[in-house]
């Protein structure tokens, strides 16, 4: 692998990359089960070069922000080099979110260059005034716009424009939510410093084949889909659909290596593997089971992906055979699900990290495997509990090199989020084993973060449910209400009503229904509180949510929730 | 062919495949919530439409898409 640590940006170490592996295959792209493209990094150094060429052309200098907003695609990385390769800041974009909530954030983040393709630029209303290269545009969409097809192949990429490792490298928005955008400037060092620390703990090499599926905006798959294979001369294979039967195809064709996942995914592929496990005769199920337990056994200590292999052959054909871990973040990951692939031979390494601390903070090591925990720091960061109480349950802070410089453009939501010494106060609880394993258990800060990795902040969804019919309501996180009783696996959006005089708990949950369905299946409420008290209310009568947390918390528990009939689809068994 | 084509045999296939009947769905349901799956469920169901009508849906065109009827609309423009 390159060394991180020889390095001073991402551009140096990528350009290098490029050179250093020129004859292994970089990037390999699936439509289906059709090969769209198979670059090897020296094809990848001829494709860049065209992009940063005409990112010069455009004005892009050392420090200006490019924005990119693509699906999963061989042209994703090819972009970010280019912008890497200009000196300039990348500000990757959910392609998820709505056409206005990436209008909005990319208006916030000030970039003067869009990167997208067609399908997402048509989803924006009004076309941003940006410089903008787009993919795939049809004829008419092109006017005024790039195309990527368009741009010249031929000629030398300009040469890697040099950055301080303290410089920033990317923009990255913590949440895409409504309310006040977070846009986490993370600089070259935190990206090396956390890659270096990474790839010691998981090590890569040429011929190991990541399979990119989360969006790569996203610090998980930045790292593992994109910025770890690539200093490693490693494979990165990019699906276009991203329907469950084709990720398990592609995975079995093309024999991966490595994954970044989120717990939604990971339960996706629990049902591939059962439907699989299904359809075989009775006593070889229950063969499996046997070599489950014999392969839990003998790799206790460590994961023995060889030895596993050999055990339990049908699981492993099933994702191609070549599998050596998965990682799992962004969201809380079920503990007997992860137990359950590691007893198949699967280890799921299970992370913590905050955008604003670049891809993970803790990592379990699988040194030995545990899912009861979210793994031990990393080299160069630092964990604490803040203030625990006699449980040792207190707010977890983050220190070190890996933490970003602040909030754009936000120096009070950034005062708030780092203390004066350096501590990046995550509003999640925890507490710290005497092995110094993390242990989640609820959050100090009013917000949930779905299977799928989002994070859903209460206020951001009351709007659906103005007028709706009650005297008075509020949403709240059930793992912030009732931080040590609810799991953070089982954690969702619940209301708080006051009915009206006479109004029916059925009213109240038909009329709240009724808005739930409005709404897109994360950002719904899955149960409501009847609460009888009136709410404490600032002077400007807004809702005072500490004060009406804690009354909450002293007059009833998570068991009086009535559960609503159009809440979100549970992945996991609900345990409340 | 019209959505009004296509609609009958998207309900079929949706209800058969989660073991509802397919009285209790009509065309503006929200198919998340009167089939009670999840995203991937759904786009499971996709890939079986797609199988059933001999077409291909790229995921982009379905990311908005909520009920039976705006479905049967995409299914209808591509067959």
């Amino acid at each position: 692998m390159l060394e991180p640590a020889a390095y001073s940006s991402l551009g140096e170490l990528l350009a290098d990359a490029l050179v250093q592996w020129k004859t292994e295959t970089a990037l390999l792209e699936l439509d289906r089960a059709r090969e769209n493209a198979r670059l090897r990094y020296s094809d990848v150094g001829r494709a860049v070069a065209p992009v940063a060429r005409w990112l010069e052309s455009v004005g892009v200098g050392p420090g200006d922000r490019v924005a990119l907003m693509m699906s999963n695609q061989a042209r994703w990385p090819i972009a970010a080099l280019a912008v890497f390769l200009r000196g300039g800041v990348l500000v990757p974009l959910d392609y998820k979110l709505t056409g206005e909530e990436q209008a909005a954030l990319l208006e916030h983040s000030g970039s003067r260059v869009l990167v997208t393709e067609a399908p997402l630029l048509r989803r924006m209303k009004t076309r941003p005034r940006v410089a903008l290269l787009v993919s795939d545009a049809t004829e008419a969409e092109a006017v005024g716009c790039t195309r990527f097809e368009d741009l010249v192949l031929e000629g030398e990429a300009p040469a890697c424009v040099p950055r301080r490792r303290d410089d920033p490298a990317c923009i990255v928005y913590s949440s895409g939510t409504g309310g006040r955008p977070k846009g986490c400037v993370l600089p070259h060092r935190a990206y090396l410093e956390q890659l270096g620390a990474l790839l010691r703990l998981f090590p890569m090499r040429p011929g190991h084949r990541t399979f990119s599926v989360l969006p790569t905006n996203h610090a998980i798959d930045f790292m593992v889909g994109f910025v770890g294979p690539f200093a490693c001369g490693a494979t990165v294979v990019h699906q276009r659909t991203l329907r469950p039967e084709f990720l398990v195809s592609t995975m079995r064709d093309h024999a991966i290596t490595h994954m970044a996942l989120v717990p939604l995914l990971l339960a996706a592929f629990e049902r591939a593997l059962d439907e699989r496990l299904d359809a075989r005769p009775a006593w070889q199920r229950t063969a499996l089971d046997l070599l489950g337990r014999a392969n839990l056994e003998l790799t206790r200590q460590r994961p023995s992906p060889d030895l596993s292999r050999r055990l339990l052959r049908p699981v492993h054909d099933a994702f191609g055979g070549k599998l050596e871990v998965l990682f799992c973040g962004g969201a809380f990951v079920d503990r007997a699900r992860a137990e359950r692939f590691y007893a198949l031979g699967i280890p799921v390494a299970i992370g913590y990290g905050l955008t604003e601390c670049c891809t993970v903070a803790t990592v379990n090591d699988l040194r030995p495997f545990r899912a009861d925990s979210v793994g031990r720091s990393v080299e160069g960061v630092e964990v604490s509990i803040h203030a625990p109480g006699p449980d040792g349950i207190g707010e977890v802070w983050i220190r070190g090199a890996t933490l970003m410089l602040g909030y754009l453009d936000d120096p009070e939501q950034t005062a708030r989020a780092i203390t004066p010494d350096g501590w990046l106060r995550t509003g999640d609880l925890g507490w710290l084993d005497a092995t110094q394993h993390l242990h989640l258990v609820g959050r100090s800060k009013n917000m949930i973060v779905t299977a799928g990795g989002k994070n859903i902040y209460p206020e951001d969804v009351e709007a659906a449910f103005d007028g709706v019919a009650c005297e008075e309501f509020v949403v709240f996180a059930s793992s912030y209400l009732w931080p040590r009783d609810v799991a953070l696996t089982s954690e969702a959006l619940v209301a708080v009503v006051r009915p009206r005089a006479g109004q029916s708990e059925a009213e109240v949950g038909r009329a709240l229904s009724e808005r739930n369905l409005r709404l897109p299946e994360h950002k719904r409420i899955e149960a409501w509180l009847p609460w009888a008290q009136t709410f404490p209310r600032t002077a400007s009568l807004k809702v005072k949510r500490d004060p009406l947390a804690e009354q909450i918390r002293q007059g009833a528990g998570a068991r009086s929730l009535l559960p609503l009939t159009a809440a979100p689809t549970a992945v996991f068994a609900r345990s409340r | 062919m019209t959505t009004a084509d296509v609609l009958p045999r998207l309900l079929s296939l949706a209800a058969t495949r989660f073991g509802k009947s397919v009285d209790a769905l009509s065309a503006g349901d929200d198919f998340f919530e009167s089939l009670g799956i999840d995203s991937v469920e759904a786009m499971s169901m996709i890939t079986a439409l797609e199988e059933r009508f001999g077409i291909e849906i790229p995921d982009y065109e379905v990311q908005d898409v909520r009920t039976f009827e705006d479905l049967a609309a995409v299914i209808a423009r591509r067959v």
